[in-house]
């Protein structure tokens, strides 16, 4: 088998796993209060953390390019509670208009 | 529930899902374009798009390929981007009805965006919504990394056109709306000392930034869920 189509089928499968783990084996039981308290806490620390890594990684490294004016701008346009395609769109027009301004 | 009332929360589902789609399907476009360009060739990417069905875990394992990694470091750090998808999967579980295969699609349907439109707040999520939601990404997602596929070439290099930000900008907005609701005592009998989810998302940024240098990529993202010990700290009123 390829190096590819074994990337292909094992991540599959591991990502089905893990994504099955609570529906399957957990099924309709409620999570107690304390833990709930602790999940509802997941999706903003998760979340905030793939918006600082896309902003700001490039591989291992840290940098500030025009990704950073391309969410600056999406900040705001959030802030002024603009439609998400709208801030989506405006992060990626300020981002490659600031490329493109800088050669 | 009552049909009218399914249907409405399907109805919403798409309905709240149609601009992050449009957003996924340009994802799409640019995941095509650079796993082919990464050389995993027109088929495979596809297939990785309707199984594995995870932005960030593609790019990830596509980038690794490209650079010459082996299947083991492509699929780690593939797999590490997903592990979030555990904690996910758990807080959707009590919401699910019906078999195991019922169970195991709203599973595979569950991806950041349509968990974050299906929730109702306060740890409650709304399967129909969850499921008409996932599957509207899942036709964007595969249908996009098709036409990049196809037409490869003629879309050029997607960061010139500022994809590459469009990712975080998306999670933004979709983390506004967390931070925002959560008012001290916005929960019924749960005394809540300042806005504990923003602290979090601050927390779980810094965690993220700080492992960062020092860390293979996907690590700092599931670190970062070590800020949820701070739901540990609520107490009944």
């Amino acid at each position: 088998m390829s190096t590819i189509w074994l990337v292909v089928i094992v991540t599959g499968v591991a990502t089905l796993a893990l994504k099955a783990t609570g529906p399957l084996l957990l099924g309709g039981k409620p999570l107690p209060e304390r833990v709930t308290g602790v999940v509802s806490l997941l999706g903003p620390a998760l979340l905030a953390a793939l918006v600082a890594i896309g902003t700001f990684a490039e591989g291992q490294k840290l940098v500030i390019d025009a990704r950073v004016l391309g969410v600056g701008a999406a900040a705001i346009a959030i802030r002024l509670r603009a439609p998400v395609l709208a801030v989506v769109v405006l992060a990626a027009a300020v981002t490659a208009a600031a490329r493109t301004l800088s050669g | 529930m009552s049909d009218a009332s399914d249907a409405r929360s399907y109805r919403h589902g798409v309905r709240a899902v149609v601009p992050l789609a449009i957003a996924v399907f340009g994802f799409g476009l640019s995941y095509g374009v650079l796993s082919r360009a990464a050389g995993m060739g027109d088929v495979a990417p596809i297939v990785m798009s309707a199984t594995t069905f995870a932005g960030s875990a593609q790019f990830a394992a596509a980038s690794v390929l490209g650079a010459g990694g082996s299947a083991a470091t492509a699929i780690l750090a593939a797999v590490m981007l997903n592990a979030r998808y555990l904690p996910i999967g758990v807080t959707v579980a009590p919401w699910l009805e019906g078999n195991a295969w019922s169970r195991l699609l709203h599973a595979h349907l569950t991806v950041d965006e349509s968990w974050a439109v299906a929730s109702e707040g306060h740890g409650r999520w709304n399967p129909r919504v969850l499921i008409a939601a996932g599957a509207g990404i899942w036709v964007a997602w595969v249908g996009g990394t098709v036409g990049g596929v196809v037409f490869g070439n003629a879309i050029g290099d997607p960061n010139r056109l500022g994809l590459d930000a469009a990712f975080p900008a998306l999670f933004l907005a979709l983390l506004a709306p967390q931070v925002r609701d959560a008012r001290p005592g916005a929960a019924p009998g749960v005394r809540v000392a300042g806005n504990v989810p923003l602290i979090a998302a601050v927390i779980g940024a810094a965690i993220a930034l700080i492992l960062t240098p020092f860390t293979p990529a996907g690590v700092p993202i599931v670190a970062a869920g070590a800020a949820c010990v701070l739901g540990l700290r609520r107490r009944p009123a």
